[in-house]
């Protein structure tokens, strides 16, 4: 019998399955409009990469922030157990979780086998997680993918004064108006957002190993950024940073499994 | 005694021309790229209503974000001094005037000769000024001028429960997806709005008579859930509410000139 674990983000949608305390497949999606919906195709997806059906599954644990309406889950669980647990399981000398999603940035304190000791939270503010990304990718008219590589290219980041998504979309603009180099206005992004995320990581306290999840840790501008402000260095996982949620929850489907 | 105003926003700029005590001309445009030629032009604008050159005013106040770079301003003074004044001129009895502009929000207590008593201001965050409305405009596929009015024909308003103008986007998206209606989307908005005002608004204090500025106060709908909010029936002036700091300069400078002769 093999475990899922369903993570349904405010963008997207992960599954990994497990089997064995091994990961045979995960699938991600976006979340679009319909979150049960979402769950069902990122589920089919899994299953098709893996050469199983859903009669496979033996339980299924959900998260995230459109995890209760996953009618198939057996179970649903915060996802601080779940990014805690799936970092460990990829990572074991872990200490602090960094997950910057798409709606909301969480630093973790982990203690002993990937337990939750404590944790900080940004869910209000759109500066500072994933979102900033969307909206300054689409104003500079590059691909989300590419913001990482191109700040590395940049030898001067320019600052960004404002603090908000919305202010500092048009200041981007004007600088791009005004003829400056963009690699330095995505570097001078990444610099900003990366001082925000250092502030939540300080307050729940640096603890190394210090490891970033979620799709953010894709930036690799952004991961050298926040080095630079936290002053030690920051892991990633192995496989794609958004995943981890979803491979805790389905840590979570298999040891339910073990059980029963 | 001819004097002027000027008010150098991030969004407009706004010049106000007065002689014997009476406003002659007043103008509100788009800012250009440079204050500068914000400031030029407006000026230009308004002399050209009121038949008048740049020569024929005795003295001219600056304001706003752009007023250090007014060069036919002789002096400038703060928007909130310049809005305190301006309001309190119109309506003598105001004590507090929330200004809502493009990119912030201020809410400025003053006495009974118009003095600035106390004030808050928030120009870090989106929300809560001019530019939420934009944004849920853009989200609603609407022009900015009509939220108001949409909101007022509302059944049951959309409640957006997020502070962030992001995040909020998010949530009016959804709703649209869903069919919510669009009167009932508009009143969620201009009730968000007011909310945020409001909260603001709650950190000074709020005493009667209370004026609302700035150009959001063009938004009826805004206006209306504000005014439950604060449980008052705030005051409207007779100009172009966006004048009003411009308003407030020009006064200053019929002061300053008072003072030299």
């Amino acid at each position: 019998m093999i475990a899922a674990g369903c993570d349904v983000g405010s963008l997207t949608t992960k599954v990994a399955i497990m089997k064995d305390g091994a990961i045979i497949s995960y699938h991600v999606i976006e979340t679009g409009f319909k979150p049960d919906l979402a769950a069902k195709d990122a589920m089919d997806g899994a299953l098709s990469k893996a050469n199983l059906s859903f009669d496979d599954v033996g339980y299924c644990v959900s998260t995230g922030d459109g995890g209760k309406n996953v009618s198939f889950a057996g179970r649903y669980v915060s996802q601080l157990p779940c990014l805690s647990k799936g970092t460990y399981f990829f990572i074991p000398s872990v200490g602090t979780v960094v997950d910057v999603g798409g709606n909301a940035t969480r630093a973790i304190s982990v203690g002993k086998e990937g337990r939750v000791l404590s944790y900080r939270l940004n869910d209000k503010c759109a500066a500072g997680g994933g979102r900033f990304f969307d909206v300054l990718a689409e104003a500079l008219e590059v691909k989300l993918d590419d913001l990482g590589p191109l700040s590395q290219q940049s030898k001067s980041p320019l600052e960004i004064t404002s603090q908000c998504t919305v202010f500092a979309e048009s200041e981007v603009i004007s600088l791009l108006n005004e003829g400056k180099d963009i690699v330095d206005i995505i570097a001078g992004v990444n610099q900003s957002i990366a001082s925000r995320i250092a502030s939540l990581v300080r307050n729940v306290g640096i603890k190394e190993d210090v490891v970033m999840t979620g799709g953010v840790a894709k930036n690799i501008g952004v991961i050298k950024s926040l080095e630079g402000w936290l002053g030690v260095s920051i892991k990633t996982v192995p496989v794609a940073p958004q995943i981890v949620g979803a491979v805790g929850a389905s840590l979570l489907a298999e040891k339910e499994l073990q059980e029963t | 005694m001819i004097v002027a105003g000027c008010d150098v926003g991030s969004l407009t700029a706004k010049a106000v021309i007065m002689r014997d005590g009476g406003i002659l001309s007043s103008e509100i445009i788009g800012v250009r790229p440079k204050p500068e030629q914000s400031a030029k032009d407006v000026m230009d604008k308004a002399l050209q209503k009121a038949h008048l050159a740049l020569e024929d005013i005795d003295y001219c106040i600056s304001t706003g974000y752009g007023r250090e770079r007014v060069p036919f301003a002789k002096d400038n003074i703060s928007e909130i001094s310049c809005h305190g004044k301006g309001a309190h001129w119109l309506i003598p009895s105001v004590r507090t005037v929330i200004d809502v502009g493009g990119q912030d929000c201020k809410v400025i207590r003053v006495d009974a000769n118009g003095k600035l008593k106390n004030f808050i201001m928030n120009d870090k965050c989106a929300a809560g000024t001019g530019r939420f409305l934009e944004v849920m405009a853009k989200t609603l596929g609407i022009r900015l001028d009509e939220i108001g009015p949409l909101s007022l024909r509302a059944r049951n308003p959309v409640v957006i429960t997020s502070m962030c103008s992001i995040y909020a986007q998010t949530e009016v998206a959804s709703s649209i997806a869903q069919g919510a209606d669009q009167h009932d989307l508009a009143a969620g908005v201009t009730r968000a709005m007011a909310e945020r005002v409001n909260s603001l608004a709650m950190r000074v204090g709020v005493e009667e008579d209370v004026v609302i500025t700035g150009g959001v106060a063009k938004n009826i709908g805004v206006v209306k859930s504000l005014e439950g909010m604060l449980g008052v029936n705030t005051k409207k002036v007779n100009v172009d509410p966006q004048i009003v700091g411009a308003l407030g300069g020009a006064l200053f400078a019929k002061e300053k000139m008072l003072q030299k002769g």
